[in-house]
């Protein structure tokens, strides 16, 4: 597993995997394939907040296939919110969910067109090796995870994105 | 279609294909219909082709719009920039031939919302149709020309579902290589039976510098992608020449590998396995025409044989047939990893699944499936809430 830091190493070592290969169209099975995702993702957000390292909320619609939420990252103390959002793909979990950040999109190059985030070399083939027991919440620790931690900071310092309340100081002063 | 020469018909030099003994049927084209999926670098300019080509019908896909950054590839125009690339297509082919019946699609068919519509499309009788052996599909090939893996998998997952055949077709994000590839489901090893092959650059793969950028393309290696593309389709919907099964384009060395692929009986795909039993349920009626076939071959070699060719042969030169010595290219992911063989020039672009250590298996490693779904929705959105 090269290519990425001990931390997001040793934390998705302990994030339980899943067993159903079942996607979107698969029924019954998509039913407990999803239940497998809630229970990895409980059990790694849990972990997150005990470590007071939370950095992300996370939710379904009510067939599982769009999920929204938000995620953050905090640089020189300022915390720096996106939203998040997904599809599960029809061929999940043979192919892994494409993350989007709306809000960032057009702003880096290491994006796609409708803000999907354009993942490490190292995490296709990770996702590959691994089907069908990663699932969602691996696939915000390995890839959402440190692609905020190499692109906040670069999009900060380069006055790409400003903090939203320096943002908001900033056009209601005098 | 009419065959005459005359500077006024738009067909007179592909009709001219008959006259020269290449192909017999070309009349023929204007019966097919063929979907696209992805109108990008390749996907425009392959409609374009086919459009030219007097094809019968075209379904577009592609949910994308026109850019600006677009321009350093064939068939979209500046002032097109902000149009969908369905709606600019369709407005250029148009004009270009207005026989093709076009129909576009402006979805991202690996939403479950989108796929539906995508099948449903695909499967939509029309006049057009022909005899498409048994297949559901309402038309007589599909072209990928998307830009990314999750992309194929789903017109691998919907060609696997149909039936139907489909051509494959992708350049590499440094644009210095390319390839083609046939996929009849249940015949041919599918997308998701073996980890995709690339063709190598040719350079070393570590001084490819990949930071800060997404990918680069060329005009070049785009056209020429869907030139291979578009030539075999036309091989095969027309029936010339050799349909090659997989084709690739390494643009530094000019230089073409090609192989076989077999399915591999282990697929995760079901509808692959699928296809691939019917297949092979089909073996006895595939063997009995081969051999009639094979019957009235040698009865005219007979015949020929009757009249030699040379009366000497001082050499012992004599011919073999083309598939004779050709080493087992399948690959059989389930029984000697995806490794197996790979012609010169071809790599996998990602791994095997692997198989999860049993012995390393302990209590925590996986979660347990229990309880009731919406209690643990509940549960995820407690913890959403603070």
């Amino acid at each position: 597993m090269e290519g990425w830091d001990v931390n997001t190493k040793s934390t998705v070592a302990k994030i339980p995997l899943l067993t159903t290969r079942a996607g979107p169209r698969d029924g019954e099975l998509w039913t407990q394939r999803r239940k497998e995702e809630f229970m990895a993702l409980i059990k790694y957000m849990e972990m997150n907040k005990a470590k007071d390292s939370d950095w992300f909320r996370i939710a379904p619609n009510a067939d599982g296939t769009k999920w929204k939420g938000k995620c953050w990252y905090v640089h020189n103390l300022l915390k720096y919110e996106f939203d998040l959002q997904f599809d599960i793909p029809v061929t999940y979990p043979a192919t892994a969910p494409e993350l989007e950040l709306p809000e960032l999109d057009g702003k880096t190059a290491k994006m796609y067109r409708g803000g999907k985030i354009c993942l490490t070399i190292h995490f296709k083939p990770l996702w590959a090796k691994n089907c069908p027991r990663f699932g969602i919440a691996h696939a915000l620790c390995l890839g959402l995870g440190p692609w905020l931690a190499a692109e906040v900071p670069h999009l900060v310092d380069t006055g790409v994105i400003q903090h939203k309340e320096k943002q908001s100081q900033s056009s209601s002063g005098p | 279609m009419s065959a005459e020469v005359v500077d006024s018909n738009p067909y007179s030099r592909l009709m001219a294909l008959k006259r020269m003994g290449i192909v017999n049927n070309y009349e023929e084209i204007r019966s097919f219909s063929v979907a696209i999926v992805g109108i990008g670098g390749v996907g425009s300019v392959a409609a374009e082709m086919l459009t030219r080509c007097g094809i019968g019908r075209l379904l577009l896909y592609d949910y994308d719009t026109v850019e600006l950054a677009n321009m350093n590839r064939l068939f979209f125009r500046p002032e097109q920039a902000g149009m969908t690339k369905t709606d600019a297509a369709v407005q250029t082919l148009v004009g270009i031939n207005p026989d093709v019946d076009l129909e576009s699609y402006t979805i991202n068919i690996t939403t479950v919302d989108g796929f539906k519509t995508f099948i449903e499309s695909l499967t939509r009788d029309n006049k057009r149709k022909r005899n498409t052996g048994g297949s559901k599909s309402g038309v007589d090939l599909v072209l990928s020309c998307v830009d990314n893996y999750e992309a194929r998998m789903v017109v691998n997952q919907a060609c696997n579902e149909l039936g139907q055949t489909w051509m494959e077709s992708g350049v590499s994000e440094d644009a210095v290589s390319g390839h083609i590839q046939l996929l009849i489901p249940g015949e041919t090893a599918c997308f998701a039976c073996a980890p995709p092959l690339v063709v190598a650059s040719g350079v070393d793969e570590r001084t490819l510098k990949r930071e800060g950028v997404c990918a680069a393309s060329l005009p070049t290696t785009m056209g020429i992608v869907a030139g291979l593309l578009v030539q075999n389709s036309l091989k095969y919907l027309l029936q010339f020449g050799q349909v090659s099964k997989y084709l690739g384009y390494s643009a530094l060395k000019d230089f073409f590998p090609t192989m076989e692929l077999r399915p591999n009986p282990q697929c995760a795909n079901l509808a692959c396995r699928q296809r691939q039993g019917e297949y092979e349920a089909a073996k006895p009626a595939r063997d009995l025409a081969a051999r009639a076939k094979a019957d009235a071959d040698a009865a005219e070699a007979a015949l020929a044989s009757k009249v030699p060719v040379h009366d000497e042969n001082e050499w012992n030169i004599s011919l073999v047939d083309d598939d004779e010595g050709v080493a087992p290219l399948g690959v059989v992911a389930g029984q000697q990893g995806s490794a197996g063989y790979l012609p010169e020039g071809l790599l996998r672009e990602l791994p095997d699944a692997e198989v999860f250590d049993e012995s390393a298996r302990t209590e925590e490693a996986f979660v347990k499936p229990e309880g009731d779904l919406d209690d643990l929705q509940k549960q995820l959105e407690a913890l959403n809430a603070f």
